[in-house]
């Protein structure tokens, strides 16, 4: 394989392109970005990004979260293509094509192109944010250190559960808005799902469930817009929340599928990511909520493999940082052997940072299994947090931790073991 | 010097977090005393709560690992190590000497 091209520039990019290195690639390597940054880590910019000082400059903003340095770039000698855009792959030629037209001829790819927040329909509206990646973190803080807010946080997974949380801590009056009866009920059942909503009243946001949005509001300008901003009615074609909403009217507030409504000056929409696939329409790959893979990261051709968030492998589409950072080494091993030649299941994790705790879950977690608590106490979250895990017919299938990392990461190192003793058995 | 606890008060396998600026982690590693700065290099975590294993702790909350010895990571996704702290023991007391460039700092301000 002489020239690989990896679509993404974010955590799963990355990954792959040191794994092709660490892996012996020694041929021409490409990485494509759609944003102008060096990949960066996301998970801090609901968190300190929000909270950080604000008269930190860009540099040091971007240094701080950065993924990788000056000297790892030389080392890996690759080509990066930043700030552009692919917009299509011919698989025949295997050419990826990028929107400026440039084309970057390549004997394998590397589809890393992530997700997009997902928004609400309807005109935009000044206030208005979501929060994916550094721009709309910017956009945001920008937004919430201009005085005291009121805000309103739609969803409340763990993206609207830690920008609610920073949102608290920087004095900002918060309100988490969820459709469903509970936020996380699905990823941590209804037990453990209920500690979590907890968290929102004891951290001083409130929390509304099941309340549908109907629509958000708007009218006047936006404060703080520029001098001579227009009305803005029926201003179309510029991007929600983002930078050069000046003209926009500004969001006032949010109205419910029940006919009450809410006064909001900032609302955060964190309803969940959309794979960006688009792209690879007309290609013959094929996609559903994801590229779809096999175990081992390929697709239908074996010179096409898929990592990260945009990557639906083996059935699963794992928006998780860990599979990012997991996925790329079998993903590489596979793209290289030209055949999956090894099977990418990593046992699912995730963290969340909320209201000054520590969240950790591990493992698979099925509906109906139970819940036990090693130690601690929901309860009395404040001394100590808790660590609980999930059993199926005696057997451990997941474990929950508030503020007990130690524990947790040996149940963690467990599960991990046990699922690796159980893959062998079936090889 | 920053007084610790006593070594019998720190076991095998275990650790303790100074609540200094920066905090730091100080380790019993199969009998061995080791000190280091405490927050992960890589994001917010504590190593204190890491996994010791010999003389490699791995971070408990993206299981970067480091050689306690130097502070260098063995492995992703931390690139820059951590800063190393002298241990000492006397009279069964575990103290820690900061590391000469943050001693300014840290001592004078340690809780």
């Amino acid at each position: 394989m002489r020239a690989v091209t990896v679509v993404g520039a974010s955590l799963a990019g990355l990954y792959a392109a040191r794994e092709l290195r660490a892996q012996g690639f020694a041929g021409r390597l490409t990485v494509v970005g759609a944003e102008p940054h060096q990949p960066y880590d996301r998970p801090p910019l609901s968190k300190d990004f929000l909270t950080g000082a604000g008269d930190e400059d860009r540099a040091a903003q971007v240094d701080r979260i950065a993924l990788t340095d000056p000297e790892e770039l030389a080392e890996l000698r690759a080509e990066w293509i930043l700030g552009a855009r692919a917009r299509a792959l011919d698989v025949r030629d295997r050419t990826v094509v990028l929107d400026d037209g440039r084309t970057l001829a390549s004997d394998g790819v590397v589809v890393a192109t992530g997700a997009s927040a997902r928004r609400l329909p309807g005109p935009p509206l000044a206030g208005v944010h979501t929060l994916r990646d550094l721009d709309d973190a910017r956009a945001l803080r920008a937004e919430l250190t201009r005085g005291p807010r009121r805000v309103v946080v739609i969803g409340g997974g763990f993206i609207g559960a830690e920008t609610a949380s920073s949102c608290v801590a920087l004095g900002h009056d918060v309100t988490v808005v969820e459709a469903a009866p509970l936020p996380l009920a699905a990823q941590l059942g209804t037990e453990l799902a209920l500690v979590c909503a907890g968290l929102h009243e004891r951290g001083g946001a409130r929390l509304l469930t099941g309340v549908g949005v109907a629509r958000l509001r708007g009218g006047g300008v936006a404060a703080g817009a520029g001098a001579g901003a227009g009305a803005g009615a029926g201003a179309g074609g510029a991007d929600w929340g983002r930078a050069g909403a000046e003209a926009l009217p500004a969001v006032r507030s949010v109205e419910f599928a029940d006919g009450r409504s809410l006064a909001a000056d900032v609302v955060v929409v964190g309803i969940g990511a959309t794979p960006n696939t688009g792209w690879l329409a007309g290609s013959s790959l094929a996609v559903a909520d994801g590229v779809l893979c096999d175990d081992g990261c390929a697709t239908a051709l074996p010179q096409v493999v898929a990592v990260g968030d945009v990557a639906r492998v083996g059935g699963v589409r794992a928006e998780h940082w860990t599979s990012a950072t997991e996925q790329p080494r079998v993903a590489v091993r596979n793209l290289l052997a030209g055949r999956t030649v090894e099977a990418a299941r990593p046992l699912p994790y995730f963290w969340s940072d909320q209201y000054g705790s520590r969240i950790q879950f591990a493992g698979r977690r099925e509906d109906g299994d139970t819940v036990r608590i090693l130690e601690g106490s929901p309860e009395v979250l404040d001394e100590g947090g808790f660590l609980a895990v999930y059993e199926r017919e005696g057997r451990t299938t997941a474990a929950f931790a508030v503020g007990r990392a130690r524990p947790f990461m040996k149940v963690r190192r467990e599960l991990a073991a046990q699922e690796s003793r159980a893959k062998e058995t079936v090889v | 010097m920053i007084p610790v606890c006593r070594l019998a008060d720190l076991p095998a396998g275990e650790s303790v977090r100074l609540d200094t600026t920066p905090p730091v982690a100080v380790f019993n590693a199969d009998g061995e005393l080791f000190a280091v700065d405490d927050t992960c290099s890589h994001q917010d975590a504590s190593l204190s709560e890491g996994w010791l294993e010999g003389c490699l702790v791995e971070c408990p909350l993206h299981a970067a690992s480091f050689d306690l010895r130097t502070g260098r990571p063995t492995c992703l996704p931390a690139r820059k190590p951590v800063r190393t702290h002298e241990v000492h023991v006397a009279d069964g007391m575990i103290h820690v000497r900061l590391a000469a460039d943050v001693a300014a700092t840290g001592e004078g301000s340690a809780a």
